[in-house]
């Protein structure tokens, strides 16, 4: 305690050290992971392209979701009452090989390339697994080392309305925390990290197994909490994509808050903090 | 303005997509043709299997009731078959058709689908889960695989329960195959009525398996003989079912 009230405080320009190696080990698995994961799963989709709120879902009943192409050629995607052309891009679209096929995603977005259910199910359900365990050892290792507390634990103080609106604000205008403000996330962040590790990527991993006619017999109640096979089916979708915003924003927080510097502390660790800027006039 | 801004984010995230997709793809396609990391991904089966049945042990699957039930109950797969001997029998309203039960057992069977009909019956409501994501709610009766299989007298060997069917997909027949935990399960049912009626052709006509806990391609149609055996290996292309041996599907379809 007094040797550290000595030290002075990390000033911007330094170099410090940002992320622990268990953060940035689950960080790179689970972004090969998650994309797998994606990717296989738009496959798997591909398979019966209709999602359902329910038990049951099939041909002849009512879907809130279809991707599909008319029989005139023409891709659409059909959410309740709302009709966008996708031709091109979602429904039919041309592979590599200048073959056109009637396909709901196409093979750019899905794993493997060509279409098979099979495969993309070997590689879902093999993932799957890395998803859940790697979640799980991160979770418990991050309550164990401090992690959860010190760094995702949102105060009392942050979760006021006016402190959250202040964070949205800087962060629209493109403010960025600098010296050792930046050290620490700021409740935005806090909230989006949270959300992805307590909330949607365990609901990725409940509603697939809410999908398995092996766990509904022995935990129904995972099925039943979302209503039913087809809802939870219609939730995975939902929250996969509700990750894929997250990864866009993310992606685009670290291009402007300097890719090189983010990227290296999720290697490294090591993170330079921002200077801090001449107040302007 | 605006509009330019639009252009930029839509054009950076297709092109992202496209990119990393790209690269990725070809990647993963590469990858997945190398036996020993197909082989990796496959291993995952038997995780999934041992985990279900530690966890889920003889549970039995989800019934439902009447009001439940899908209005319009889907057939997939093979809707009609052609087998000489099938059509035959199907013009004769099966009535002399029989089932066979042979492989590893004391006394091989061959049961006409009157018995099959008298024997003490199960009924159950429940959900049929096809691979490819739909589900259908139904009603299905048919006697309990366990009371076959005891009337035949299983033999000590016998690891495995094969259902022999009259379908085919181009030369191949369909076949499938389950351990004997499900084969013992209470609900493993030989179906010959479905919703109150008996199975049409497109449902499997004259019995089709139901094994609740597992996928819809687990369901044999059209199921002529059920033959006991010490392994798969020797069965047909040896990975357990038409599915597993043609496209690489999962023998473990529970999940």
């Amino acid at each position: 305690m007094k040797a550290q009230s000595v030290v002075p405080p990390p000033r911007g320009g330094d170099l410090v050290k940002r992320h622990r190696l268990s953060t940035r080990i689950w960080h790179w698995i689970n972004a090969v992971t998650l994309v797998v994961l994606l990717m296989s799963g738009l496959m798997i989709f591909n398979a019966h392209p209709h999602l359902y709120w329910g038990q049951y879902g099939a041909n002849f009943d009512a879907s809130w979701l279809d991707i599909g192409a008319t029989r005139s050629g023409e891709g659409f995607v059909r959410i309740g009452p709302l009709r966008f052309g996708t031709t091109g891009v979602l429904g039919i679209w041309t592979d590599p090989e200048g073959v056109t096929r009637a396909r709901a995603f196409p093979w750019w977005a899905t794993i493997p390339s060509g279409y098979s259910l099979a495969d993309a199910r070997i590689w879902h359900l093999a993932f799957a697994w890395v998803l859940a365990l790697g979640l799980l050892a991160y979770m418990l290792w991050s309550l164990i080392n401090g992690h959860l507390r010190r760094d995702i634990h949102i105060h009392r103080r942050e979760w006021k309305p006016a402190h959250i609106w202040h964070d949205v604000k800087q962060h629209a205008r493109l403010r960025f925390p600098t010296g050792e403000a930046a050290l620490k996330y700021n409740v935005l962040q806090k909230l989006s990290y949270a959300g992805v590790m307590f909330v949607l990527i365990p609901l990725m991993i409940v509603t697939g197994l809410a999908m398995s006619p092996g766990t509904d017999a022995w935990a129904p109640i995972v099925t039943e909490a979302f209503g039913g096979r087809q809802s939870a089916r219609s939730v995975h979708f939902i929250c996969a994509w509700l990750l894929v915003a997250f990864f866009i924003v993310h992606i685009v927080m670290v291009v402007l808050a300097g890719p090189i510097n983010e990227v290296r502390s999720m290697i490294t660790g090591r993170y330079r903090l921002p200077r801090e800027k001449a107040e302007d006039a | 303005m605006t509009q330019r801004k639009i252009l930029t984010r839509r054009g950076l995230i297709h092109g992202a997509a496209l990119g990393t997709g790209g690269l990725l793809l070809s990647g993963c396609d590469k990858l997945y043709s190398q036996p020993g990391f197909r082989a990796t991904l496959e291993s995952a089966e038997q995780w999934h299997q041992a985990t279900q049945r530690w966890l889920g042990g003889g549970a039995l699957a989800r019934e439902y009731a009447p009001s439940d039930m899908s209005p319009v109950f889907r057939a997939n797969g093979n809707r009609s078959v052609a087998d000489p001997s099938y059509r035959q029998h199907f013009d004769q309203a099966f009535e002399r058709w029989v089932l066979t039960v042979d492989g590893l057992v004391r006394q091989p069977l061959a049961l006409p689908l009157s018995m099959l009909r008298t024997m003490p019956q199960r009924t159950q409501i429940t959900r049929h889960d096809c691979v490819e994501g739909w589900s259908a709610i139904g009603k299905w009766e048919g006697p309990q695989l366990k009371h076959v299989l005891d009337m035949a007298g299983l033999g000590e060997k016998a690891r495995y329960i094969v259902f022999h069917c009259a379908d085919s997909f181009g030369a191949a027949r369909y076949y499938e195959s389950i351990d004997l935990a499900d084969a013992y399960h209470p609900q493993t049912i030989l179906a010959w009525r479905l919703n109150d009626r008996p199975l049409d052709e497109a449902h499997g006509a004259p019995i089709r398996a139901r094994i609740e806990r597992q996928l819809g391609y687990k369901h044999a149609k059209y199921v002529m003989r059920i033959e006991a055996v010490e392994s798969l290996d020797g069965v047909y292309g040896g990975k357990g079912g038409f599915w597993e041996d043609s496209s690489g599907y999962a023998w473990y379809a529970g999940i």
